[in-house]
């Protein structure tokens, strides 16, 4: 597995999602088909989908997917896990061998619960015990990456062009109510397995186009609250800081947004007193969580999606609607593909997210 | 008249498909496909579907119509002709535009004619039909810029920060802009019909290709926005 090096090489990126408010099963192909028109905002150097909803049979276990460079690596490594988790079912993910994809690592994914009496021992919530078993793999077990962690969903990613990686892993096999996308043309580093997008942590996922110009000051803030920025990636930032606010502070989705996208001091001051009030109280609070440069985002968890652009608007996004559907993508091109009949499409304004739920009960 | 049917053609493809064709020619079921008639002088397109980015970049005198919306950075840096969006546009429409026309019968996103500018007889011209985002006329050099917001609701006809940075050329908004806040460096008063018969002529094209009548936009305010001075950033500099 090939590291981060120090090669810079310009940028681009696309992002795609679709979620069904109804929690209806959608299948792989519908998202990985919709990154073909904006295949040259990706340049083959990392490609990757969230999808959730799609391991109901284990809905109730966390579902780990790991690569590792080598066999020793994952007997290691899964000797570590089964000292803090009972693993119901190890296997190597399906993947189908294509020309376009090339040196993968060993992929495998373990469905496990977490046992009940290191949890109490450390003395901290059942996922806050998972979030901490991933860190020390990914940042102690050399040649162990653990790329995706959340119960009922999961990431899939690799080195190469989007559309190719949904093929690799065989995603038309997968059904899900949600669905997030990414094409990679990596800024500042080359592209390796673990740094393609999303980058995802318990079941929150993120995909990202766009450079963080806050990353350093945004990486010694969080840091400070036991977050690991391994990666040398910016977009790991971001899913560290939305796991922060939403679930450590139990901040709204809306005021995360407020805070990671936070508007100029001169729009608050133009607001209605309650929400200058609310918008100044987030800025002052988390001063050091808001992300400058460009980005275009969507986070996705257990029975979301949430759309946002940096505050003002660097990157490009569309959202449209049909039925119980809500798509998201770089290029309403991807949306066409997904949905030909697409309507109400929408051109969200820099900082203002878009969050769509699914149903209460449906997912 | 010839078409291009753009199903499985790359952009490379397309315009290359577009290059052996002479004079009038649609385009079918476009999706994506970027830098479509790019440079081009001396045809008439029609377009179906969703063209890419950069639509008509460096347009050199042809005439564009897209049956639908468009996305971004349509005629980015175009010298000449006419693109006409039967439907919204992107971000960065008419991107430092130098000469020629684009019509957009809806909304526009962020940063509609940025560092638009003009020159003698090369006198570029944006007209928007709905609504602008932030940023409109970011760093405008020249041209004009018409935004019509005919939505039919009562948000704002543009977004935060509009004519930042604007030095030159002219904005037009068809409406009395309470409650946009104009830096200071640009003077924003009420259109007089003076400054309407300049622009009657764009707007009866407008008229023409989206099918409204003049005195329905007529029958509204307008704001005119324009440079405060021929060097409003005079005192950012050293003088010499």
């Amino acid at each position: 597995m090939k590291l981060e090096g120090e090669v810079r090489i310009p940028s681009g990126c696309a992002i795609a999602a679709v979620i069904s408010r109804e929690g209806k099963g959608i299948t792989g192909d519908v998202i990985y088909n919709a990154m073909k028109p904006m295949h040259d905002r990706s340049n083959g150097l990392g490609g990757g989908f969230a999808a959730y909803g799609i391991y109901p049979e284990y809905r109730d276990l966390y579902a780990f997917h790991i690569f590792f460079d080598h066999r020793s690596t994952r007997k290691e490594c899964e000797a570590y896990l089964k000292e803090r988790f009972e693993i119901v079912k190890g296997e190597l993910i399906p993947t189908r061998k294509i020309p376009e994809i090339t040196n993968e690592p060993i992929i495998w994914r373990y469905f496990c619960a977490p046992l009940g009496s290191m949890v109490a021992s450390e003395q901290v919530d059942e996922s806050e015990f998972v979030a901490r078993t991933v860190m020390k793999i990914n940042t102690e077990m050399k040649g162990a990456y653990v790329f995706s962690s959340g119960k009922n969903m999961g990431c899939f990613k690799a080195v190469g062009y989007p559309e190719d990686v949904g093929v690799f892993y065989k995603l038309e096999e997968y059904e899900g109510y949600s669905w997030t996308a990414h094409g990679r043309y990596p800024t500042n580093t080359p592209g390796w397995w673990g740094g393609a997008h999303p980058f995802s942590l318990l079941d929150s996922s993120i995909v990202h186009n766009g450079e963080i110009s806050s990353y350093d000051a945004n990486r010694r803030f969080i840091e400070m609250f036991g977050y690991k920025c391994t990666l040398q990636t910016d977009t790991e930032v971001i899913t560290y800081i939305l796991d922060y606010l939403l679930r450590r502070q139990g901040l709204t989705m809306e005021e995360a947004a407020s805070v990671i996208a936070a508007p100029f001091w001169s729009t608050i001051n133009a607001k209605p007193e309650k929400e200058k009030e609310r918008l100044t109280f987030l800025r002052q609070v988390f001063p050091s969580l808001l992300i400058t440069g460009p980005f275009s985002i969507v986070y996705g968890w257990n029975g979301g999606l949430m759309a946002l652009n940096d505050r003002l608007k660097l990157r490009s996004m569309i959202t449209a609607e049909k039925d119980d559907k809500v798509f998201i993508a770089s290029e309403e091109a991807a949306v066409r593909v997904m949905e030909p009949d697409a309507e109400n499409f929408y051109a969200p304004a820099g900082g203002e997210p878009v969050i769509v739920r699914v149903k209460e009960g449906k997912f | 008249m010839m078409n291009i049917n753009a199903t499985g053609l790359d952009y490379k493809e397309l315009n290359e498909a577009l290059r052996q064709v002479h004079n009038n020619c649609t385009i079918t079921n476009c999706l994506g496909q970027r830098f479509i008639a790019a440079g081009v002088s001396d045809k008439t397109l029609k377009i179906s579907g969703i063209p890419g980015n950069a639509l008509g970049a460096y347009l050199n005198g042809a005439k564009i119509e897209v049956m639908g919306n468009a996305q971004d950075a349509v005629g980015d840096t175009m010298n000449d002709g006419t693109i006409v969006i039967h439907g919204n546009v992107g971000d960065a429409v008419g991107y430092a535009m130098r000469g020629g026309h684009i019509y957009v019968q809806g909304n526009a996103g962020y940063r509609s004619g940025i560092h638009m500018k003009a020159y003698k007889e090369k006198q570029p011209a944006i007209i928007i039909g709905g609504r602008a985002g932030s940023f409109l006329g970011e760093y405008q050099a020249g041209g004009t810029i018409i935004v019509l917001g005919l939505n039919g609701d009562d948000k704002p006809i543009v977004g935060n920060f509009p004519s930042t940075g604007m030095h030159g050329g002219k904005m037009f908004l068809r409406s009395d802009c309470k409650g946009i806040h104009f830096p200071h460096q640009v003077h924003a008063r009420p259109a007089t019909e003076e400054d309407l018969n300049e622009i009657s002529h764009y707007l009866r094209r407008f008229c023409f290709y989206f099918g409204h009548e003049l005195n329905e936009l007529l029958d509204h305010p307008f704001t005119v926005v324009t440079p405060d001075s021929n060097n409003p950033y005079r005192q950012m500099y050293v003088a010499n």
